[in-house]
């Protein structure tokens, strides 16, 4: 059994690390499945085939979509980053750019941990004024 | 692996999870300080000390014709909550079960805010660290019983607050015990009591266990510094057949910049 997904050795990650990167090796397949799929639909002539392969590119969309959403859960300025360009209309980039610069500076703010910490994470909860 | 030693605990990744949820969820609404200052950090478990920008003289150089001086630090205090789970049930949770007990970890969570609060609110002498309504150049309002008088004293604070030209909003931490006279009365017309002082203050009202009476302070920022090192963390301790033994942690130092920013209300 390989161990491709990590970089560095695994005794030494947290436990919640090694699940972080067994997730996002997950995603990376799901999404090279949909990419394989999507060619396999291009050329294929027979009807039949092209639909089993559309309902199986749907299940690696329902994985890929399943993968994100927990790493998003478990990396809350990712997850705020990706709030400001999924599901948006308009120019990708300006959203990109736009969610990094806003999501970097409200979790320095918030008193986000620092990377590789193993708190809580609760930080600053300064209340809004009314 | 960190100083926690979270590794070593013969706990499952979904038993740490279920862990640090519970814990954040018992802390969140008990750390009434951190809705009202201003946090810094956290800067890490090796961070030791908060700049204050100044000096003392040195007395005795170590050589002729030098001067010297020597900076003043405000240190970071460790404050730690030992708790203890039973193995059986985290084993429970790692089979599905919903209603596992916490009890233990609940009650430290709580003597962790309460300590915390205490420490910005009321100060902590052996920490080097004085509070917020110690430090208050303001005479102290008395808050009494009487909830229909409440208004009258928040309005008082903040025209205090007005008159030492400190700008609002302002938030009200309220200690338990006024916080639920509060929330149970309504005024003549059936106006709720907490509506109408989150009104005047123009900023929020926190339940801040710890608190006693209440404390008026300005939310315009740069008052009142939190300076976190390493925030609140879940270690490991020791185990046996029965029981995982394990603390919440947190290092902090706390100062007040401004004095005259917060007018205290005493019970």
């Amino acid at each position: 059994m390989g161990f491709d997904q990590y970089h560095e050795p695994p005794d030494e990650l947290p436990a919640a690390t090694r699940t972080f990167a067994r997730l996002c090796a997950s995603l990376t397949e799901e999404a090279e499945a949909i990419g394989w799929y999507e060619q396999r639909l291009a050329v294929e002539s027979d009807a039949e085939a092209a639909a089993i392969m559309r309902d199986a590119q749907g299940e690696e969309f329902k994985h890929f979509s399943m993968d994100l959403e927990f790493l998003l859960r478990r990396t809350p300025l990712w997850r705020e980053i990706a709030q400001g360009i999924l599901f948006q209309g308009g120019d990708i980039v300006a959203h990109g750019e736009a969610a990094e610069e806003s999501a970097v500076e409200g979790a320095a703010d918030r008193g986000e941990p620092l990377a590789g910490s193993e708190s809580l994470g609760i930080g600053g909860v300064r209340a809004v004024a009314s | 692996m960190s100083h926690l030693l979270r590794e070593h605990a013969p706990i499952t990744a979904a038993g740490w999870d279920r862990i640090d949820q519970e814990a954040r969820e018992r802390l969140t609404p008990a750390l009434a300080a951190r809705k009202l200052i201003d946090f810094a950090g956290p800067h890490g478990w090796q961070h030791s000390a908060m700049n204050l920008g100044r000096t003392q003289r040195v007395t005795k150089p170590p050589a002729e014709g030098l001067t010297a001086v020597q900076r003043l630090v405000l240190p970071l205090a460790e404050l730690r909550a030992p708790f203890a789970v039973s193995r059986a049930e985290l084993a429970d949770a790692d089979r599905g079960a919903e209603d596992i007990d916490f009890a233990a970890l609940d009650a430290a969570a709580r003597a962790l805010a309460v300590g915390e609060n205490t420490s910005v609110f009321h100060g902590w002498k052996g920490a080097g660290m004085t509070g917020i309504a110690q430090a208050s150049t303001h005479r102290a309002i008395a808050l009494g019983e009487d909830c229909e008088r409440y208004p009258l004293h928040v309005a008082k604070a903040v025209e205090a607050l007005l008159s030492a030209g400190i700008d609002g909003p302002y938030g009200i931490a309220l200690g338990p015990v006024a916080y639920t006279r509060v929330l149970e009365t309504s005024e003549h017309g059936g106006y709720p009591l907490l509506e109408h002082l989150r009104e005047i203050a123009g900023g929020p009202l926190v339940w801040s266990p710890g608190v006693d009476g209440a404390v008026v302070v300005s939310l315009r920022g740069g008052d009142f510094l939190f300076d976190s090192g390493e925030d609140i963390s879940i270690g490991y301790l020791a185990h046996d057949a029965d029981a995982v033994q394990l603390y919440l942690e947190e290092s902090f130092s706390f100062r007040v910049v401004t004095p005259e920013a917060a007018v205290p209300l005493s019970p």
